[in-house]
């Protein structure tokens, strides 16, 4: 044993080295030279000031915007503060739990509340939480489930948002990857452009 | 709906067709033959020898072989465990995190020094840019490499005749990690990073509108996380993280790239046994179970949760242009994912014992949950973790072929070695100290009365909560049903222990053997040897493993994930 402590700890010093200094700060480097979009958070700028990042969901509340997906992050009290971008994380509720069936009910009725006309069943993405608590994006029908609601709330024709919604959806990544997604960010500001 | 279903095809696919080529790459480089990266890297590698004082040619006996793992990972545990005692006072922590407490700095020390990663805590609100690097990022290097190392003195036990040495530690370390885990992470790091994953050692980002975003040299460890079967995040919601895991394809590559090392080592075996079928033989056992748990999860996920359903909620899918929704259990998804994509991720995961997550388990259906807990419990031999996986399944062969000889009445023999006693109780001890792991310290937290407090959801599946957090750690898994609170005492202590037995509990009685295997000589093929290369045999190996793994927890499975399906309407 005494026999292979030199070995043990020269390459444990050259692997941390090497894997813990060298390749992430090497990847860092590349990274901003190739990627400087992306390895910086994918931010979106408004008047010089940053206002977001693609990959980053926010609260949107008011009923002039399209609402994200529920969220289950909270403080660092652990109080519930939706889309706190520095502490992610579910719900970890259980199909089982009736809390988990209380709060989709809640959400539902919200979401009658918000506007009684709005047609058809709700979305199940829309009353559920993400896994993340950070999720960008919701389905086409959660937001053809809003066109009605965001229409009336900012006196817009139904048909020019619902064409707005329709130019933000992006569909299964290569053809068969992932689903068909709307990013709610992108999309209330596009709606925030139009007159 | 179909598109899922095209999904799961299309990744069998590809990581069946990437195993041959990447197996064979890797029998190269651990025998020391040329390969296209020798002359880039090959004065690195022998630079390196001399430092270390070490002959390539120098062989090591089985004990000298598990010492030399041994010290690397002690050097390892104390490395993370002072990093995080200290962080505060170290550069690049960019956000003030505090020094971490004792608990937590060892049990994360342990978690990931053991490939477990298991995590009691939250990147973004508890390290520093430092810890990730310096501590974590190698470990997942070290604890994959030193996974593949131990493997290879294993098939050496079997290939050699007469012999005593396995090969030599530090060679077997240096080349995997230098030819196999670095190259390949370099690559990967920087496609996910093309896809949206962050980069970076900047400052968090606050926003005009007041939200805070969190930032990072991210990519660069979520490469090797997933890699090296580790699995432990970047950030605390893991592979469901937009920044970890940004987009449709990002998730793909990061789930072949989880089975990708495990599944090829197979064929990589078979090359170094100089009997391809044999490789070819476990990898279609792995595959087998591998296949029929993902039916099962993914078809659970895609129908939902019953009881949402009558609240008024729509889970049926849709591919209507305009009206597209994933449906199915979206509780704890990610959108870009949905059901089909968490699915195909978890059933990975939890084959391999990697355990990093895109979708949060504790909110999966019952079955949905239950494919992951009883893929953990199974050992993590299908596909496993890199290199683990595959002793872990060898023993499972080792069993195979000693019940087989058992049944025709011969001594078993397994390429062309003598199976016996001493070989059966080295196999046992490997198989079922992890096992004993999860069903006494589920028992015994269940007893403890403040421990049952961490339980967040009520009934069966507060149970589950505790099953699934004592079979992550005992089988180095580290995914978990997240909703229990385990940053106490007890289980940052408890679960540390469960992961030492998991790691070191199988491989010191895995080198015992392959020391014990080295020394015979080599028995001919004889009219009553079990061929070991059959549909035959890959049917008695999934016998052998699904009849260990149902025996031992079908009790415990019954009173969690069975009696909440049950339950549930």
């Amino acid at each position: 044993m005494n026999l292979q402590l030199r070995p043990a700890l020269v390459s444990f010093l050259a692997i941390s080295a090497l894997t813990g200094l060298a390749y992430p700060f090497v990847i860092t480097g590349l990274s901003k030279l190739i990627f400087p979009r992306q390895a910086g958070g994918s931010l979106i700028l408004k008047d010089g000031k940053v206002i977001g990042s693609e990959w980053i969901g926010q609260p949107f509340t008011a009923p002039k915007d399209f609402w994200g997906r529920p969220s289950a992050t909270v403080d660092a009290d652990n109080k519930p503060l939706p889309y706190n971008g520095v502490n992610s994380g579910g719900s970890n509720l259980a199909p089982s739990n009736p809390d988990l069936h209380k709060a989709v009910q809640d959400r539902i009725a919200a979401l009658r509340t918000a506007d009684p006309e709005a047609r058809g069943p709700v979305p199940v993405d829309l009353v559920t939480a993400s896994g993340s608590g950070l999720d960008p994006h919701i389905s086409p029908a959660s937001a053809a489930y809003q066109v009605h609601r965001v229409a009336k709330a900012r006196g817009l024709d139904e048909a020019r948002v619902r064409d707005l919604v329709a130019a933000h959806i992006e569909g299964p990544q290569l053809g068969v990857l992932g689903e068909s997604r709307v990013n709610v960010l992108k999309l209330n500001l596009a709606l925030d452009q139009l007159r | 709906m179909s598109a899922t279903w095209t999904q799961n095809l299309l990744y069998l696919a590809l990581l069946l067709g990437l195993a041959y080529p990447l197996g064979t790459y890797m029998a190269r480089v651990l025998e020391g033959e040329h390969t296209l990266l020798r002359p880039v890297l090959g004065p690195l590698e022998r630079g390196l020898y001399r430092l270390m004082g070490v002959r390539e040619d120098e062989d090591m006996g089985w004990q000298a072989y598990a010492w030399s793992i041994t010290l690397i990972k002690l050097l390892g545990l104390a490395a993370v465990f002072l990093l995080m005692k200290t962080q505060a006072g170290l550069p690049l922590n960019l956000e003030h995190q505090p020094n971490v407490a004792t608990d937590l700095s060892f049990n994360t020390a342990v978690s990931f020094i053991t490939n477990t990663n298991w995590q009691a805590y939250s990147g973004e609100t508890t390290l520093s840019y430092l810890t990730q690097m310096l501590g974590l990022t190698v470990q997942n290097f070290i604890s994959a490499a030193t996974g593949i190392a131990v493997l290879v003195a294993l098939i050496r036990g079997i290939t050699r005749r007469s012999a005593t040495g396995l090969g030599n530690a530090w060679v077997d370390l240096v080349r995997s990690t230098l030819y196999i885990l670095l190259p390949l992470s370099f690559v990967l790091a920087l496609f996910l990073v093309s896809q949206g994953l962050i980069q970076n050692l900047s400052a968090y980002v606050h926003t005009a509108g007041g939200q805070v975003i969190a930032m990072g040299p991210a990519a660069s460890q979520i490469a090797i996380k997933m890699l090296g079967t580790n699995g432990g995040g970047f950030f605390g919601a893991n592979g469901a993280h937009p920044f970890e895991n940004s987009s449709p394809l990002s998730n793909f590559v990061q789930m072949l790239s989880i089975l990708a090392i495990p599944a090829a080592l197979c064929l990589t075996f078979g090359q170094m046994v100089k009997d391809r079928r044999q490789g070819w033989a476990l990898l279609a056992a792995m595959t087998f179970i591998f296949v029929g748990a993902l039916a099962v999860c993914t078809q659970a996920e895609v129908k939902g949760n019953p009881a949402l359903t009558s609240l008024g909620a729509n889970q049926v899918a849709s591919v209507v242009p305009g009206l597209e929704q994933p449906g199915g259990n979206m509780e704890g998804k990610e959108l870009r994912f949905g059901p089909g994509g968490s699915a195909l991720w978890a059933t990975a995961t939890t084959a391999a014992s990697n355990g990093s997550v895109n979708s949060m388990h504790d909110s999966f259906t019952p079955l949905g949950g239950l494919v992951p807990l009883w893929l953990i419990q199974l050992g993590e031999v299908v596909f496993g973790g890199v290199g683990s996986g595959l002793y872990g399944m060898l023993m499972f062969a080792l069993v195979g072929v000693f019940i087989g000889g058992l049944m025709v009445g011969r001594t078993p023999e397994y390429l062309g070695k003598k199976v016996e006693a001493f070989e059966m109780k080295m196999a046992s001890i490997a198989i079922l100290l992890p096992c004993a792991a999860v069903l006494i310290g589920t028992a015994v937290s269940v007893l403890v009365a403040n421990t049952a407090a961490s339980v967040s959801n009520p009934g069966p599946h507060g149970f589950s909560q505790i099953l699934y957090a004592w079979s992550s750690c005992a089988n180095n898994n580290g995914s978990a049903f997240g909703g229990l609170n385990v940053n106490t005492r007890f289980y940052n202590y408890g679960l540390a222990i469960a992961m030492l037995l998991g790691r070191f509990g199988v491989f010191w009685p895995v080198l015992a053997l392959a020391g014990s295997l080295v020394k015979k000589k080599y028995t001919p093929e004889g009219l009553g040897t079990l061929p070991t290369h059959t549909p035959l045999f890959i049917g008695v190996l999934v016998g052998v493993v699904l009849l260990v793994g149902a025996l031992t927890f079908i009790p415990a499975l019954a009173l969690g994930p069975i009696a909440e399906h049950l339950a549930l309407r």
